[in-house]
């Protein structure tokens, strides 16, 4: 087991710096930089002010150079200025990733919370009534786009309640906080749901149709124990990683939702940024989501040997 | 009795003019005026950037010399009102105008204001002040005629031109002329600004929000009445548009709302007060003369000939808009060419039929027909405002034998890819600072201003935007301009094809909030605007 977490900690430092190059490498691939967005705003470009700019912001030295600079510098907690802002990176990505945080991870136990149950049941009483409705409402949680769900959620509140659950920055409780957060988790969550809902069922079906189900049934095992006890956990296993790789996609589905809610998170600055070739900040939020992802990956790994048995670490 | 009864009336017809009055006296203090905010604006340095993204929100942080007259919509040198300049004069040649400043000013970070500030400024503009320049500088070309700023004392500042230019002082009047500290670094202008305005800047969170509250040692005493001006910025504009609905923000950021969009505002929210105005933004055309095929003035007067301006109007503003040359039209355009002379431009003629019958002939001359068509790429940005309008430009040029395709092309790229003339033809957009000749002329077609994007370059005619610019007789100056634009049309220099109208919308507890109808760019001061709630 330690020899195995330590090989995999090995791969992650390489996957990591496979990202850092690929990151830094592709961000300048993309057409125009940022000294031509700065000047979009002016309505003109002028070579020779562009030319002052870019050596002014280190543009005009070498890409291995300009590489070098980063990753040294954060190696050492250095995550230089942004651009557009010249505010610190740190300062400017900090106060955004704990919202971008609550959000995920309310839409994550909300995509578990409904998902794995309700696929259960949909496999238990696999062509019921039941079954029939689950299946069309994980079917349209997979095909609603967020934003218009999102959408759809804030014009049912204004028209309903005469209230927009858009961001406050100053929440005067928890409880109003949770439910700010809780709209917009829904939202992004509800595609996750499905998904889930749909695997869960499907891997159910599977596993209750194994030798040891009818083993357990034969042995005078109450049917909740067989479900629950004897083939929830063994279904769970392809729900656990892909509840995992969700993780790292539920960003994708953040961006549209944090900007619907208004939610100043870091999803859509990631957007913005990249918008605006802010390089500083588009590299680091990127290197960052990376990490999560590797380490999230890395989790999920050690959580299969606890969910079977017979997965092992050893040689 | 009779004489009594009379009197009686007199006083109930006089009783809603007190009660105005009094009305218009008791304007509260107090309260966050809360707007929405289309974008992420670049900075706030008004100085560097050529959008109301920064002068909306960050006007307020500044005074000008002189500013246009807020609460009256139709800016003119008429409406022109003193701030820092507390008075004004010119010498007799109209060559020097020189500004008394008002005294006992400071600026926000506690600082005296001085004449040297002035001069700090346009020194800064004209690439002057040593140790500190503008990264950007769009608006250099306004004061091509600007030789110099002198001081005399700590209140007193003198423009020196190189000739007469009546209308300098409109420059000054506009929101993109505020006045900086000489001790702050323009680098330091762009994220703490430091003004002497009604409103101290607090914060600006990217793609956030932008704070300002109430500078309690504004000169002009008793203003402001607000606490504060919240923006928040949301680039959704479904979501903002509903939370302006559901009284989330007191005002709409400026001419936000689209025509089809005013519809729902109205409907949805019937008390709210909307200005469908000019926005004194036109939609045009930029064609490379530079090269084949558009370097044959044939082909490129058969294009003028085939546009339809009112169908641009009306599919996307339902009829709404206004069409023009390069001045804004009358009634709000001051300086706009009468409907007649309009119609005898090439191209502005109501028949399009036979307008097109004659760039069709053009096009037959240069060899091509219907067996010969002209294959060519639309460019615009990729955003909807541009690409919708080149997709109708498409559809008119196919009836002069153009078989248009659009090239759509991301922001980043698009002032870069104009700058190098790699395009055949561009939609664009020109906002104009003030609805004045010597903005619109000198900035976007004299020879060597950098945001002339097409290069057009005409001495005859620049010779002529000298002589309007010097002229003091306003009648003649108008026959002046109206001739140039009316060139400038003909040479096809930069084809306008409409002037777009938008709204503003603010809640009715806003009171005294005044949308200017010729420019979007100069009525964002705010300190006489208060909330009845």
């Amino acid at each position: 087991m330690v020899s195995y977490i330590i090989r995999r900690f090995l791969l992650m430092a390489l996957t990591l710096f496979g990202m850092s190059v690929l990151i830094f490498v592709l961000l300048r691939l993309v057409p125009g930089n940022i000294v031509d967005l700065l000047f979009d705003s002016a309505g003109f470009v002028n070579p020779a002010d562009k030319a002052l700019l870019e050596e002014e912001l280190g543009l005009d030295r070498p890409i291995i150079v300009q590489y070098f600079d980063w990753i040294t510098g954060l190696m050492q907690g250095d995550l230089g200025y942004s651009y557009v802002s010249e505010q610190p990176v740190w300062t400017e990505i900090a106060p955004r990733i704990p919202i971008t945080a609550k959000l995920a991870v309310l839409a994550l136990v909300f995509s578990i919370i409904f998902g794995v149950p309700l696929g259960v049941i949909s496999a238990v009483r696999q062509n019921t009534m039941t079954d029939y409705i689950l299946r069309v409402v994980s079917l349209s949680g997979l095909s609603l786009p967020s934003f218009w769900l999102g959408l759809i959620i804030l014009m049912l509140f204004v028209q309903w309640f005469g209230y927009m659950p858009i961001y406050d920055r100053a929440p005067e409780s928890f409880w109003i906080e949770l439910g700010m957060y809780m709209i917009p988790a829904a939202a992004v969550g509800f595609r996750s749901s499905a998904l889930v809902m749909r695997l869960t069922r499907s891997s159910m079906l599977e596993v209750m149709r194994q030798d040891y189900i009818r083993t357990a049934r034969s042995k005078g095992a109450s049917e909740r124990s067989v479900n629950y006890h004897h083939a929830l956990r063994n279904a769970l296993l392809p729900v656990v990683t892909i509840i995992g790789i969700e993780a790292a996609f539920l960003i994708g589905g953040l961006i549209v939702t944090e900007t619907v809610f208004n939610i100043p998170g870091v999803a859509r600055f990631l957007v913005e940024a990249i918008r605006w070739r802010d390089y500083p900040i588009v590299q680091n939020l990127v290197m960052l989501i990376a990490v999560v992802v590797v380490f999230t990956n890395f989790i999920v790994d050690l959580l299969y040997a606890a969910l079977d048995p017979r997965i092992k670490y050893s040689e | 009795m009779r004489i009594r009864l009379r009197a009686l009336a007199a006083v109930g017809a006089m009783l809603p003019l007190i009660m105005g009055a009094d009305a218009a006296l008791a304007q509260k203090s107090g309260g966050i005026l809360k707007v929405y905010h289309r974008d992420n604006p670049p900075s706030a340095s008004i100085h560097e950037e050529a959008t109301n993204s920064t002068v909306m929100p960050f006007m307020n942080v500044y005074n000008n010399l002189v500013i246009f007259d807020q609460t009256v919509a139709r800016q003119s040198m008429d409406t022109i009102i003193p701030d820092l300049g507390e008075s004004w004069s010119w010498n007799d040649d109209k060559t020097e105008l020189t500004f008394k400043l008002r005294e006992g000013v400071t600026w926000h970070d506690g600082e005296p204001f001085t004449a040297e500030d002035v001069k700090c400024t346009w020194d800064l503009i004209l690439g002057k002040k040593e140790g500190a320049r503008l990264r950007k500088n769009p608006r250099r070309i306004w004061y091509h005629n600007l030789e110099e700023v002198t001081t005399n004392g700590d209140h007193e500042a003198t423009f020196v031109l190189k000739r007469p230019q009546p209308s300098f002082i409109a420059l000054l009047a506009s929101g993109y002329s505020p006045v900086y500290p000489c001790h702050v670094s323009p680098a330091d202008m762009r994220t703490k600004p430091v003004g002497t305005g009604p409103f101290k800047f607090v914060e600006f969170k990217q793609n956030e929000y932008i704070k300002l509250e109430k500078n309690e040692d504004y000169w002009d005493e008793g203003k402001p009445y607000l606490d504060g001006i919240e923006f928040t910025i949301i680039s959704s504009r479904s979501t903002r548009v509903l939370g302006f609905i559901n009284g989330e923000f007191d005002l709409t950021y400026s001419t936000d709302i689209t025509i089809p969009l005013l519809k729902d505002v109205n409907n949805q929210a019937p008390d709210a007060v909307c200005s469908l105005v000019p926005t004194n933004v036109s939609r045009n055309l930029i064609v490379n003369s530079d090269a084949p095929p558009f370097d044959d003035p044939n082909i490129r007067k058969a294009m003028m000939l085939t546009i339809d301006r009112q169908a641009f109007i009306d599919i996307l503003s339902e009829g709404k808009s206004d069409i023009g040359g390069v001045m804004l039209p009358p009634p709000e355009g001051l300086w706009g060419m009468p409907p007649e002379m309009l119609e005898t431009v090439p191209g502005y003629g109501k028949d399009i039929e036979k307008n097109r019958e004659e760039g069709r002939k053009l096009m037959e001359e240069a060899g091509y027909g219907p067996d010969k068509r002209l294959p060519v790429k639309v460019s615009t940005r990729n955003i909807e405002i541009y690409r919708d309008p080149a997709v109708i430009l498409i559809d008119h040029l196919k009836h002069i034998y153009i078989d248009g395709e659009l090239e759509v092309v991301e922001t980043p790229l698009w002032h870069a890819k104009v700058a190098r003339k790699d395009y055949m033809v561009g939609m664009n957009l020109t906002g104009v600072g003030v609805d004045d000749p010597d903005v619109v002329f000198y900035e976007n077609f004299a020879c060597d201003s950098e945001r002339n994007y097409t290069g057009y370059c005409n001495k005859e005619l620049e010779e002529l935007f000298d002589k309007q610019s010097a002229e003091t007789d306003m009648e003649a100056r108008k026959k002046l301009v109206w001739e140039i634009d009316k060139k400038l049309q003909e040479d096809g220099a930069r084809p306008i094809i409409w002037h777009e109208r938008a709204a503003t919308c603010h809640q009715p507890w806003v009171k005294d909030y005044t949308v200017a109808e010729n420019s979007s760019y100069n009525g964002f001061r705010w300190e006489h605007v208060w909330l009845d709630k």
